[in-house]
């Protein structure tokens, strides 16, 4: 079924990094923002009281990955237009591929870049953060792209509904940076007004950060399986609204 | 077709309609293609000429009539229908990024017995440019790049939507080169396009198709002789007697002075000749002498009544 499947994945992430802001812009930026804001910060704090600045413990490693992660979501997104503005969907469509086989592949290509960018945001974290902070890396690696992935899902029904590559970017960004707001990162969703707690149960993010958070301070998968439910849930949802209103051309 | 050993079509089309919307685009279209012609679907822009051909590719489902294409309905025999044809789809684009051998590489891996790319990029022309960005490719490279993924399953049936749409005269005769090769190794081509020049130097057969109903079915030959069977000679003379000459001939229709010479209108195929006899038998000096023979341009004026180029 998913016969082609690497072979459009490879040259799909290759063409990616070719593109002059594709490496820069979803890969390096996050690394960089990490490293600058580490460094800035970090020369106030020494090791002893970093436990109290929650924000750079907890705070700054998960924000850096959501946005990895949501900046995967609008790449895809923008691809998506292009590609069917230009005709380029539609004439994979015309060949053996699957189309299932088509969209696998450029969520495979985001998952594989936010992987690469986390790695490369741990390397510098080790180099230049202010302290060495033990987390479970492998684990905190797949929330994270257990989270992209459920992301990746509102990506897909954006990408089928914006009328053109125009917009692509702008609606995706819209859509989905207001999310970071009311999804616990800076405030935890227990102290906000009931109304905005009510939005936050609503948004997929707050799930994300939940189980990023929970996973990078060390607490067990097991306590958050229903972080990780809630994201299958998203997933299974939009992936069949976007299945149903998706456009080839 | 009868039992004395004419061929299956390979496509056969018949009576098919598509709308989208409130928009008609296909009303009632049949035809056939035979096995190892080059077939062309002629007409303005939205006459419907590329719906018809995504429909027989599968690209798109029509909301009546049948199809059959290698014997095989487009639709339930998609994938099985996809790895015998080959297709070049209308103003299509690549990804900008993508160099021109990993895309031959990308579509030879998606069927089932390809050809060598190689060769193919050689005999294309494309061989210097393996390493090209397709977004740095000119028009005429990209068609051809597009000829080759088109061919790179060694296809039995062959579809060119509108290929040479916006080339340079040279880069068109180069793809009309192209397509006339693939019709000598043995294949089917199914193209469509609005150039009247492009149909009748390369198609065999072609259907002229207007408000997504087929006027006519034939070779440009037939097509010609059918619907504007006039003919026309222009000379240059300063003979008194010609026009007298010329008018006495029973084929001619029409006289008008033109400059320092004559138009000359008749029908039938001894017409040229009847004209040249009557100018030497009565010695009438020339100083030049043409003749005009439809097209298929007149052919689609005469009729739908409008040029095609409107």
């Amino acid at each position: 079924m998913l016969r082609g499947l690497w072979k459009l994945t490879w040259p799909e992430i290759k063409i990616f990094l070719r593109e002059p802001m594709g490496a820069f812009g979803s890969v390096l930026f996050p690394v960089l923002v990490f490293v600058i804001v580490g460094r800035f910060a970090g020369n106030r704090i020494t090791p002893g009281n970093l436990s109290a600045n929650g924000f750079l413990r907890v705070g700054l490693p998960v924000f850096v990955s959501v946005m990895i992660s949501l900046s995967g979501v609008i790449s895809l997104v923008t691809i998506m237009s292009i590609y069917r503005e230009g005709g380029i969907l539609k004439r994979l469509r015309a060949t053996p591929l699957r189309p299932q086989t088509i969209l696998t592949a450029h969520v495979l290509v985001k998952l594989a870049l936010t992987a690469l960018t986390m790695a490369l945001t741990v390397l510098a974290g080790k180099r230049y953060y202010p302290a060495h902070i033990d987390c479970p890396i492998f684990g905190f690696t797949l929330a994270l792209l257990i989270s992209t992935w459920s992301i990746l899902s509102i990506g897909f029904l954006i990408a089928s509904i914006v009328p053109t590559a125009r917009f692509a970017q702008p609606i995706g960004a819209a859509i989905l940076y207001p999310m970071i707001g009311v999804c616990g990162l800076f405030v935890p969703v227990h102290s906000m007004p009931p109304a905005l707690q009510a939005v936050a149960r609503f948004l997929p993010l707050t799930y994300a950060v939940s189980l990023l958070q929970g996973i990078w301070k060390g607490e067990a998968w097991s306590a958050h399986l229903g972080d990780v439910a809630a994201l299958v849930f998203v997933f299974v949802v939009f992936t069949a609204l976007s299945s149903r209103v998706f456009r080839w051309e | 077709m009868g039992a004395s050993g004419t061929p299956r079509p390979a496509i056969q089309v018949s009576r098919i309609r598509k709308s989208y919307g409130t928009t008609v685009a296909v009303a009632d279209v049949s035809f056939d293609v035979r096995e190892g012609e080059i077939f062309g679907l002629i007409g303005p822009n939205g006459a419907g000429k590329t719906t018809t051909m995504e429909c027989v590719e599968g690209v798109r489902r029509p909301d009546a009539g049948q199809i059959s294409i290698l014997g095989l309905d487009p639709f339930h025999d998609v994938y099985q229908v996809q790895n015998r044809i080959g297709v070049q789809l209308q103003q299509a684009q690549l990804q900008k990024r993508i160099k021109v051998w990993e895309a031959v590489d990308l579509w030879a891996s998606l069927y089932v017995n390809p050809v060598d790319g190689n060769r193919l990029l050689e005999q294309l022309g494309l061989a210097d440019k393996r390493n090209a960005l397709f977004m740095n490719l000119s028009g005429g490279q990209k068609q051809r790049l597009f000829i080759a993924l088109a061919l790179i399953n060694d296809p039995e049936v062959v579809f060119l939507d509108e290929l040479t749409t916006g080339l340079d005269p040279q880069s068109r005769r180069t793809i009309w080169e192209l397509v006339r090769g693939i019709r000598d190794r043995g294949k089917t081509v199914l193209l469509t396009t609005h150039l009247m020049e492009e149909a009748e130097r390369l198609c065999d057969r072609v259907a002229i198709i207007e408000h997504g109903k087929i006027i006519d079915i034939g070779s440009p030959e037939e097509l010609v002789g059918r619907h504007c069977p006039a003919r026309t000679v222009i000379l240059a003379t300063d003979n008194a007697v010609a026009e007298e000459c010329l008018r006495a001939i029973r084929q001619v229709e029409n006289v008008t002075r033109l400059g320092s010479g004559f138009t000359v209108q008749g029908r039938g195929d001894d017409f040229v000749t009847e004209v040249i006899q009557c100018l030497s038998e009565n010695r009438i000096r020339v100083t030049d002498f043409r003749t005009v023979m439809p097209n298929l341009e007149d052919v689609f004026l005469e009729l739908t009544g409008r040029s095609i180029r409107d």
